[in-house]
């Protein structure tokens, strides 16, 4: 009865959820990607600031990667939600705004994502800086090189290249957090599924498709991220 | 701020706290045991045990934890019949049970990693002069290979057992009342969604501040041999850090 | 390229957020509304496969948008962040048989009810309750009437595993009533502990009557029924109506005309007997 449904179920044409799911899986793609790149952002300010933005700047930094490592991913997400409103409305009150002010639940959910990854990427930045030979630093130094050669020509390839395995992991843990937005409202691939097996009422059908897909960006992102090491570590030779 | 309410709203979260532990200590413990028997597997190469334990752990880390939550309590829901005739129908119709099986395989694949991490970090030499000395393949295993391992893999463990504890504030969403689900069940009678789950993060940090201490400890205790002599070199430094 | 425009699209929603929760007041009528709504809770809300809600109360909620002459969006939310995020400006209001009772009046308004649909439980045709026959609509302020009643179905229902869903008046309803007599199994959405029915978690379930008849004709519920009698009021407070922030008070108004006249023509009754299969319009 189920693999004859099934079919019916997930197919492409009218009443099936066939592209409900693929649309989805696509807003989860944007939603990670979104979230990476403005985590990256954070995190990189982070790590900044805990190598060398003095004693308040590490403490901040510090502090911010103990809670956001330490407090589980939803009750972030639940608490950006309902506070981050909160916040906006407050500024746009200095600003002069009179109301309540909404951030659509992309926005949240990649504010959500950025700040969580953002604690993670923190760690893998420093962790890649600290791996930098320090004699190529002095030597770029004593040639008389201005620091934004440095960061550019020294600095830049060598802490990609030691980042870039941390970032896979990173990444990961982004894609399967943005599940987690489904709280929020937001129409994404763990919410399509819920949605599909509450009216169909065929929960293993649907959440086995979310999580095949889910499997499926993870596969494939993942040997995105291989490749790019493998470029990174040329003419690097290997032990 | 109504500290009153705060303290009130702390009382209550703390009553799911048992639950918390008992799902997040339940999990990892029965993971662990999992993840050795995996990666000891794998260490053995046997083209099919292999290639079955890296689908599965590549289909629960590639996968969302609350997507396998709800594949194993919805899901598995749907085929009740069937599991009544095997006899399980007892064991997947306890939420609790559920969450704990979510959790549990989800721990002991990302487990299974970290160990085989561990036991490939093993240095060859050790292992020659184990053998070196007569031991047996299983004593050499129990008295060198897994201690050592261990040692290595107990700080990404650690972190391990972190996710987890946070892991355990999604098994909300199948009926249970841990910390996160009463922070909820406060929200629907107060409506005061950002006091509520401000505390119950606060006690969420709380415990992985205690474990990430514990782990430390730990980490100290098990390799008196790598700690660097007093006073030789300041390792408050970050380039001595850098090696 | 995907990433940039969808980016561009984020940059353009949040800013045109921005500038128009800045625009709206108190004041002024407001020219266009959003509307949240749960989604899963057929046939009252649900979602279809396009992703775009259906149902008794996005038919009205249309409906009473064209005679308010504003433009309105309908959005999702799970059911137990409706108020706090209602509150915080999420949207405007909220259509989602929400129940207006006293508890809730104390943080939001609502517009006078468009909708009275009374609670019950669904168990198995051959449970306790079911054979014992007991029907009829019980008003919970009504003590002397309600009371034995109720009395009267404890040890029908004794040790049954009751699914409800989390932070509603059914729920409040078993907790106050039935607390230590049966089990209450809490649910986010009605479509879980639906799932739950059908895979045999739970034994019962207590819902709105009309929720509960739409899930039972479907054929994975063939061997359950309505049964016990109907309750309404006390806890189920005044019936369903429109939820907004307590500030806007031009809204609340323009909603209050709009229902009534939906009620007098009656709008009201004709979807509720195409997507409820029951008349559910409130007296008027």
């Amino acid at each position: 009865m189920i693999s004859s449904s099934l079919f019916e179920v997930l197919s492409f044409g009218a009443g099936g959820w066939g592209a409900a799911l693929l649309k989805a899986a696509l807003t989860t793609t944007a939603l990670s990607i979104a979230g990476f790149a403005a985590g990256a952002v954070l995190g990189g300010l982070a790590a900044f600031a805990r190598l060398s933005g003095g004693a308040l700047g590490a403490a901040l930094a510090d502090g911010y990667g103990t809670l956001f490592r330490g407090v589980p991913d939803l009750l972030t997400i639940y608490l950006l939600y309902f506070g981050g409103s909160v916040g906006l409305t407050v500024v746009s009150h200095w600003l002069g705004g009179q109301g309540f002010v909404g951030l659509p639940a992309f926005a949240t959910g990649v504010a959500a994502l950025a700040i969580i990854s953002g604690a993670y990427q923190a760690e893998v930045y420093r962790g890649a800086y600290l791996a930098i030979h320090r004699g190529e630093l002095e030597a770029a130094r004593a040639f008389g090189m201005p620091h934004p050669t440095m960061l550019r020509r020294i600095i830049a390839p060598q802490l990609l290249r030691y980042a870039l395995p941390g970032l896979g992991n990173v990444w990961q843990l982004v894609l399967k957090d943005s599940a987690l937005v489904s709280v929020t409202g937001l129409v994404e691939l763990m919410r399509q599924a819920q949605v599909g097996a509450g009216s169909t009422r065929q929960p293993f059908v649907f959440y086995c498709s979310a999580a095949a897909l889910y499997l499926i960006i993870a596969l494939l992102t993942g040997a995105l991220f291989r490749r790019a090491e493998r470029r990174s570590l040329r003419g690097v030779r290997i032990a | 701020m109504d500290i009153a309410f705060l303290a009130d709203v702390f009382r209550r979260l703390l009553s799911g706290l048992p639950l918390t532990l008992k799902l997040a200590g339940t999990s990892v413990a029965l993971g662990l045991l999992i993840a050795l028997a995996l990666a000891t597997t794998l260490q053995g190469g046997r083209p099919l045990f292999v290639w079955l334990i890296r689908g599965f752990v590549a289909a629960f880390r590639g996968t969302p934890l609350l997507a396998q939550i709800f594949l194993i309590y919805y899901g598995l829901g749907q085929f009740r019949p069937f599991l009544q005739d095997i006899g399980l129908w007892s064991f997947f119709r306890e939420p609790f049970w559920c969450a704990i099986l979510a959790l549990t395989l989800n721990t002991s694949a990302y487990g299974t990693e970290i160990i085989r991490g561990g036991l490939q970090s093993v240095p060859l030499g050790q292992i020659e002069a184990a053998r070196a000395c007569g031991m047996s393949p299983w004593l050499v295993y129990r008295r060198i290979t897994l201690p050592i391992a261990l040692r290595q893999a107990l700080p990404s463990y650690g972190n391990e057992i972190i996710l987890m504890i946070k892991g355990t504030s999604l098994t909300s969403i199948v009926t249970l009342t841990e910390v996160t689900g009463i922070a909820e069940q406060i929200i629907s009678q107060t409506y005061r969604a950002i006091e509520v789950f401000a505390c119950a993060s606060a006690i969420y940090l709380a415990l992985n501040f205690i474990v990430t201490r514990l782990i430390g400890w730990l980490e100290r205790r098990l390799s008196p041999h790598l700690r660097t002599a007093p006073n030789l070199m300041p390792s408050s430094s970050p380039r001595g850090a850098s090696a | 390229m995907k990433t940039i425009g969808k980016l561009a699209s984020l940059a353009a929603l949040t800013i045109s957020a921005l500038m128009w929760g800045a625009a709206a007041s108190a004041e002024d009528r407001p020219t266009a509304i959003t509307i949240a709504t749960e989604g899963a809770y057929a046939p009252w809300n649900f979602t279809g496969p396009d992703g775009k809600p259906a149902g008794f109360e996005i038919d009205l909620a249309n409906d009473l948008c064209a005679r308010m002459k504003v433009t309105c969006t309908i959005v999702l939310q799970d059911w137990d962040g409706l108020i706090p995020a209602l509150n915080v400006g999420k949207f405007d209001v909220i259509m989602a048989s929400m129940f207006i009772t006293d508890k809730r009046l104390e943080i939001i308004n609502f517009s006078r009810p468009y909708a009275i649909d009374p609670s019950t439980f669904a168990v198995a045709k051959t449970s306790a309750l079911a054979k014992a026959g007991m029907d009829g609509e019980y008003d919970l302020n009504d003590e002397a009437a309600a009371a034995p009643v109720i009395e009267k179905m404890k040890p029908l229902v004794k040790g049954l595993a009751v699914g409800v869903q989390a932070a509603t008046t059914n729920q409040q309803f078993l907790k106050k009533y039935f607390d230590g007599v049966i089990d209450i199994r809490e649910y986010k959405t009605t479509e879980q502990h639906d799932l739950d029915l059908a895979a045999g978690r739970v034994d019962a379930l207590f819902a709105q009557s009309t929720a509960l008849a739409a899930t039972l004709g479907k054929p994975e519920y063939s061997a359950y029924t309505l049964a016990g009698p109907k309750f309404i009021k006390g806890v189920f407070g005044r019936g369903t109506g429109a939820g907004m922030r307590k500030k806007d008070t031009t809204l609340l108004a323009m909603f209050n005309e709009a229902i009534g006249s939906a009620i007098a023509d009656g709008t009201v009754k004709r979807l509720s007997l195409k997507w409820l299969k029951a008349d559910v319009t409130p007296p008027q």
